[in-house]
């Protein structure tokens, strides 16, 4: 389960998405956010699934290997839905003792589920994408307006670069470690929560011991390699907008514009509204 | 009781791009009582090999049997399995994490649900097996040396009592004195204890000076099972396979190449030297 | 010249005990002397503990004498001011493929030296390119580090510190977590940088058939250094290697062997083209 999350990997290809400066990207990434929690109707969903989908399909990445990444999440998405299911208050369909599943909640669970598969989906092409390095050079350019208040943008961004190198590498190790503990005969299915939290301080201490070492090596590294935080650095790959990001940042405000139009229309006032009031009327 | 694979194959991303046959139709007879060595270049299959061993994988096609049960039965208990058949990962030592070392080499035998007693003399007794020193039973964890902490991951496996001891490059990183001790443990758990002992390594020399039998690994499937003398006298298909012969045997065809009537099947270097030696004799 | 020499180099370090009191003083470095003349290959033996990865830290002011001075191409590295100098005159590669290599592709890792050096964009690709191909790893520039096999990934190590153009590099024990073909792979590029670009190698190990092609051996135990010489020199003196814990390459055994046996084979055999070739003139 844990090789599934693809959140963080890079997917080696080429394609436009992958040619694309990572400041439009990641602007992208954040607008895609902001339009998906604005939305008031499914017409809205619509734009940005079509937009969603372009943008995979310009990327070159199997769709099967982003949906990979949402079994991840699986927990976190049943937990949401659940709740949205449950504590929405409204007009009830079923009720269950004390809580009972209401149509606004319905309705919200639905939301949220969207949003969330669709936020995941949306950021993963981007660390998909584009290699941390790159990631790194874009989040340090695009926010390095902030080193006036004296924020250390190129250090963070470093640190940030590094984690998501790591990521792949102590997935493959916590596998390593549990198959390790299962072989001394630990179980890590049975019993209830509590038991099954204890259950896993055989793998965390472990992963913890080797990431501390990771980490100490890797820092010495740096270090052998003269690495002295971001001043004084130069980049391979320093970032210049080219044609094709120019380009990118039109779509991306036509997106912006069609999305508050259409996500805010209020004349329908949004699909499970209509369908909720319906059943009133009836 | 025998460990049996029957026409076992595991492909990993299967109906991917990326789709790897890892084991392709290996089938094999592991008896009790024997010390085999697998070899095979990285990525050849030896290292899901020895996880299907312990049910940690389940093959994909075929079966694996344990005492005539096939491990993927629903009720087959592989937890139960996992004590017979002890597996040893490379570099054990990370996967320590209890406090004192005692208390990490208990943890394979409480999981069995063996009680307080029996855990801690279980316990004792691997530590004694691998020859840790007694001061340092108590000791934490990152106190050892290297070759101490991997004595007491061992131990922490031995202490489940298992019948079939299986080692994934166990003297991986270890410098060479510490290689020799380590092997002449495992030597001597197989001599005096009767464990089978399953041992992956990357060095022909230690094959061919202690096992007994050798299952060469060539991209997923069983390329030779024999004896390490029948199996190093394969120089050209070994070498094709990224692999070699021990360098005594390498020696010893050079030298035969040169007119020696050096034997061709030595394979440890006291044979070499013992045959070089009579070859010269005898030309004198 | 000498890139790298050391006078009375002694490192030692301090354990506390839970309340933070020293309990104990360890002395890791005690008094080494090894010079390393330009254009050579050295090779570090000691079994694991002997002090050959603290004396590595040092060459690199990754760690600073106690005692003693470490002079890097003439500058002391106790000399702050020198700091960046110094390691960008030391190219050091350590044993974890896996925690060495900063880089997501193959070529932004070789980058990452010289980006920190402040060399310009287009100097970067043009040291990316050769140092890529000085390791044969140049096809694989744009690949995931996370897709390469152990040798290829030392490899790659290797070309991230030759980009910053360094004097001398400094292996610390690259092949102890490789498989035999992977150990080939590195020792045969830090070989060729040698024969080569005429590249200073310092490379430290405990498998000795790494080094039999060196220039000069230094062997440590305990922080000492406890026997220097060529690698002839050295390995003909195989009981006192075994007792330091190390052992002397197999053609060398099996000559000594011979040599028991009253064959009259000469010191200090390395190869196994060299033993055959000394049984040949016994005949």
């Amino acid at each position: 389960m844990i090789r599934d999350i693809t959140i963080g990997q890079y997917y080696q290809t080429d394609s436009v998405m992958h040619r694309l400066d990572p400041r439009v990207k990641l602007l992208g990434t954040l607008l895609f956010i902001v339009a998906l929690f604005m939305y008031k109707n499914p017409a809205g969903y619509i734009i940005a699934i079509v937009f969603l989908f372009s943008v995979i399909k310009l990327s070159g990445v199997p769709v099967k290997f982003i949906t990979r990444g949402l079994k991840g999440i699986l927990m976190i998405l049943m937990i949401t839905v659940l709740i949205n299911l449950f504590l929405t208050p409204g007009t009830a369909i079923v009720t269950l003792g004390k809580v009972s599943i209401t149509y606004e909640g319905v309705g919200m669970a639905f939301t949220m589920m969207l949003r969330l598969i669709m936020l995941i989906m949306g950021s993963s092409i981007v660390t998909l994408t584009t290699t941390p390095n790159n990631l790194t050079d874009g989040l340090e350019k695009g926010l390095g307006f902030l080193k006036v208040f004296h924020v250390p943008v190129g250090d963070v961004a470093m640190m940030m670069s590094i984690a998501l190198r790591f990521i792949p590498i102590l997935m493959e190790e916590t596998d390593r470690i549990m198959k390790a503990q299962l072989a001394r005969g630990a179980d890590f299915e049975s019993g209830n929560l509590v038991k099954k939290a204890k259950s896993l301080v055989p793998v965390l201490v472990p992963l913890f011991v080797s990431a501390f070492r990771r980490a100490g090596d890797l820092a010495m590294a740096m270090e052998a390699r003269c690495y002295r935080g971001g001043d004084g650095r130069t980049k391979m790959k320093p970032l210049i907008y080219k044609r094709r990001d120019i380009i990118a940042y039109i779509i991306l405000f036509l997106f912006v514009i069609v999305s508050v139009w259409v996500g805010r229309w209020s004349v329908i006032s949004g699909f499970f509204n209509d369908l909720y009031l319906r059943f009133l009327l009836n | 009781m025998p460990l049996i694979l029957d026409h076992v194959s595991q492909i990993y991303n299967e109906g991917t791009k990326e789709s790897v046959r890892a084991l392709d139709d290996v089938s094999l007879i592991i008896p009790e009582g024997q010390f085999i060595g697998i070899i095979g270049h990285t990525g050849s299959g030896k290292s899901t090999l020895v996880q299907h061993l312990n049910g940690l994988m389940l093959p994909k096609k075929g079966s694996v049997f344990y005492n005539g049960k096939d491990i993927s039965d629903k009720d087959f208990s592989r937890k139960e399995l996992r004590q017979h058949v002890g597996l040893v990962f490379q570099y054990p030592e990370h996967q320590l994490f209890e406090t004192d070392v005692f208390a990490d080499v208990c943890f394979g035998p409480k999981n069995m649900g063996l009680s307080k007693k029996e855990t801690e003399l279980a316990a004792f007794e691997a530590l004694r097996m691998v020859h840790f020193p007694e001061d340092l039973y108590y000791a934490s964890v990152f106190e050892l040396s290297g070759g101490q902490k991997r004595r007491a991951a061992i131990a922490g496996v031995l202490a489940m009592k298992p019948d079939f001891l299986v080692l994934d490059e166990p003297t991986a990183g270890l410098d060479p004195v510490g290689r020799l001790e380590i092997l002449g443990m495992v030597s001597e758990l197989h001599k005096k204890s009767g464990l089978t002992i399953i041992l992956v390594s990357h060095s022909m020399e230690d094959v061919a000076t202690y096992v007994e039998r050798v299952i060469v690994m060539d991209r997923g499937r069983v390329a030779y099972d024999d004896t390490p003398r029948e199996v190093f006298s394969h120089a050209e298909e070994l070498k094709e396979m990224g692999l070699g012969v021990p360098e005594s045997t390498e020696i010893a065809a050079m030298l035969r190449a040169r007119g020696f009537d050096v034997d061709p099947k030595v394979i440890t270097e006291k044979e070499a030297a013992d045959s070089i030696y009579a070859a010269l004799k005898a030309r004198r | 010249m000498d890139i790298v020499s050391t006078k009375d180099l002694v490192f030692e370090y301090i354990r506390r005990d839970d309340e933070g009191n020293p309990s104990d003083v360890t002395t890791a470095l005690d008094h080494v002397d090894i010079d390393v003349k330009e254009g050579e290959f050295v090779g570090i033996l000691g079994h694991n503990g002997s002090g050959k990865s603290t004396f590595a830290k040092h060459l690199n002011a990754l760690l600073y004498p106690s005692g003693g001075t470490v002079f890097v191409g003439g500058m002391d590295t106790k000399d702050d001011d020198k700091l960046w100098d110094i390691r960008s005159n030391i190219g050091m590669v350590f044993q974890n493929p896996d925690n060495q290599i900063i880089g997501q592709v193959v070529e932004e890792d070789v980058g990452f030296g010289p980006e920190n050096l402040g060399v310009p964009t287009k100097e970067i690709w043009e040291r990316v390119e050769e140092s890529l191909k000085a390791v044969g790893m140049l096809e694989f520039r744009k690949k995931s580090p996370n897709k390469l096999s152990g040798g290829q990934k030392q490899r790659v190590s290797i070309a991230g510190v030759l980009a910053m153009h360094p004097k001398c590099i400094v292996l610390d024990e690259p092949t102890a977590m490789l498989d035999p073909s992977g150990r080939k792979e590195v020792i045969r590029a830090a070989r060729g940088l040698n024969d080569v670009e005429k590249m200073t190698v310092i490379l430290i190990t405990h498998y000795m058939d790494e080094v039999v092609h060196a220039d000069r051996l230094f062997v440590m135990d305990k922080g000492k250094v406890v026997m220097q010489g060529t690698p002839r020199e050295v390995f003909s003196r195989v009981e006192e290697l075994k007792a330091l814990r190390l052992d002397v390459p197999g053609p060398t055994r099996i000559a000594y062997e011979l040599k028991k046996k009253g064959i009259p084979l000469p010191d200090g055999i390395l190869t196994a083209e060299e033993l055959v070739r000394e049984i040949e003139k016994c005949r």
